[in-house]
């Protein structure tokens, strides 16, 4: 019964919140909704028992994505009736590519039906029995059956990292505000300042 | 308390609801109190550290101040800007608010004591403890004003760099117990040091990882000596410039409960969480209960945050990012490396 509830609440709550996502006239109310719709996600995902994938998907979307998201939204002085005057000629582009998803979802689910995708590589990484808990259930098959896919994610996502830093990355030409911590750090007193004892009347001399 | 409710005759459903709901009321009523006498503890500490008296006026040594303070603060007239975006405005505050209750929800005060027992469980506290910086962005936003903006903006930044490097030390944590189940972290230590001392802390690969710990704990709550968030001499008072009344104690509230939670989590991941610090059974240690040990490692933290916060000057905000980035996140990963490595050498997993 609980769990029913549960269901319905968050099922509905998410696609509430999906839907005010994309007709809340403010940006950063859009994004506070899909972070809503997030959290409810992974509070599906916690019915069917994917614990682990539930506080990944909070720890990463929610937690680090939308933050970024939501400071570059705040940041920017979107115009939003400048953006609605468009609607009309991206129309006929926006419904092409829902069609095209759907058709995906329609195909992705056929074949999924007809059965199993086989992306196994080596021959003796069979996937070892159901351990029991969920994340140790990931790991012994991540780790094992699929480490080849998940080494070329980690290069992928390697790679994007390099690569988005070698492009923001602008070496400072000014020698201006470039800090030595450690020679801030190793600096005494005694180096960095004079004692004086000036005569009444005389100026200091440094 | 499930079954107890079950003897009075009632269905598991039922029983199960009441039990949670008296186990949420019994972390979290005891919790408020909690705050409000660290929020003394803490001016206390400060003051004798400066060579002050400290609040001494209301109840007895001053232990009534903060009770005092909620009460002024309850009676105040709740003001929202005219230009403030009104709904997020007040709903910052709850959403710090109540982040920093819900991450108590699986926290072990003693073997069996623990509201949600999940096998997930440290997971969930980072999963919390990444939400509650949204209590800030959103406070920061929604007041329409500068300062509180700038102070958003800083604390998103902070949050995120440090959660990177605790992710990594909780990760040297969960390789040496094996698990993400706070409880269960908590019985690996035991004898850990040599089979006489109990805690992560003594072993020579993890402490520099704790006392990373401790500092980006102290970095991820926004204290001294990282509070840039309200950093008075340049933002005012940050992110709760525009509050008053109870929305501003509710930010307070919620920074000091968070504040204990980490506390309690240098407890439980490094000092062996409620067991006894000594695994021999000389004294009567054993005799004491387990939660009157957590209470008083607990406390020794919160001892050293005070201790920081009124010796430490303020970083400046590039220093803060430097420390986080180019120090602690080399370092852990170094670390994560090294501590699986020497864990597999070791035979650590059988």
């Amino acid at each position: 019964m609980i769990q029913t509830f549960a269901f319905y609440l968050f099922a509905v709550l998410m696609i509430a919140s999906a839907v005010m996502v994309i007709t809340a006239r403010n940006p950063v109310h859009s994004v506070l909704w899909l972070i809503l719709a997030f959290f409810n996600a992974a509070g599906l995902m916690v019915l069917v028992g994917a614990e682990f994938i539930a506080m990944l998907l909070v720890i990463v979307y929610v937690g680090a994505v939308a933050v970024l998201f939501l400071f570059v939204v705040m940041m920017l002085d979107i115009d939003v009736a400048a953006m609605r005057a468009g609607f009309m000629k991206n129309f006929p582009l926006g419904i092409a590519i829902a069609l095209i998803l759907l058709a995906e979802l329609v195909l992705g689910i056929g074949a999924y039906q007809a059965g199993a995708i086989d992306l196994g590589t080596a021959a003796a990484s069979d996937a070892p029995a159901m351990v029991e808990s969920n994340t140790a259930a990931i790991g012994a098959l991540l780790y094992s059956k699929y480490i080849f896919l998940f080494e070329i994610a980690g290069i992928i996502l390697l790679v994007a990292m390099i690569g988005a830093i070698v492009l923001t990355h602008r070496p400072s030409k000014s020698k201006r505000g470039q800090q030595d911590i450690g020679k801030q750090v190793r600096r005494n007193p005694d180096e960095a300042t004079v004692m004086k004892q000036p005569e009444v009347g005389k100026g200091v001399e440094l | 308390m499930t079954e107890f409710f079950q003897s009075l005759g009632m269905s598991y459903e039922w029983a199960w609801g009441l039990a949670t709901l008296a186990g949420i009321l019994l972390i979290a009523l005891p919790l408020m109190l909690a705050v409000a006498m660290i929020i003394y503890v803490d001016r206390k500490v400060w003051a004798a550290i400066n060579l002050r008296r400290g609040p001494n006026v209301v109840g007895p040594f001053g232990l009534l101040q903060s009770f005092a303070d909620g009460l002024k603060v309850f009676l105040q007239e709740t003001i929202i800007p005219s230009a403030a975006n009104k709904g997020i405005f007040i709903l910052a505050p709850i959403v710090t608010f109540t982040v920093a209750l819900a991450a108590w929800a699986v926290i072990p005060f003693d073997a069996g004591m623990v509201l949600a027992d999940i096998n997930v469980g440290l997971l969930y506290i980072l999963a919390i403890s990444s939400l509650s910086v949204y209590g800030v962005i959103m406070a920061g936003w929604a007041s329409n004003s500068k300062y509180p903006f700038f102070s958003a903006m800083r604390a998103s930044a902070q949050m995120i760099s440090y959660e990177v490097s605790i992710g990594f030390i909780l990760v040297c944590v969960v390789l040496y117990a094996g698990t993400f189940n706070l409880s269960e972290i908590v019985m690996a230590q035991e004898g850990h040091g040599f089979g006489i001392v109990n805690g992560y802390v003594f072993n020579l690969l993890l402490f520099p990882m704790w006392v990373m710990f401790f500092i980006s704990c102290l970095a991820e709550t926004q204290r001294v000596p990282f509070d840039l968030t309200e950093a008075e001499s340049e933002l005012v008072a940050g992110y709760q410039t525009e509050y008053s009344s109870m929305s501003f104690a509710l930010f307070w509230l919620g920074e000091y409960a968070n504040i204990l939670l980490m506390c309690m989590l240098n407890a439980i991941l490094f000092f062996g969480g409620w067991l006894p610090p000594l695994n021999i059974d000389l004294i009567p240690w054993f005799d004491i209960p387990g939660i009157v040990w957590l209470l008083l490692k607990t406390f020794f933290f919160f001892f050293m945050f005070s201790w920081v916060m009124a010796t430490v000057p303020r970083y400046r905000y590039d220093q803060l990012m430097r420390l986080g980035w180019k120090v602690f996140l080399p370092i852990s990963l170094l670390f994560v490396v090294l501590i699986s490595g020497y864990l597999m050498a070791t035979g650590h997993y059988g």
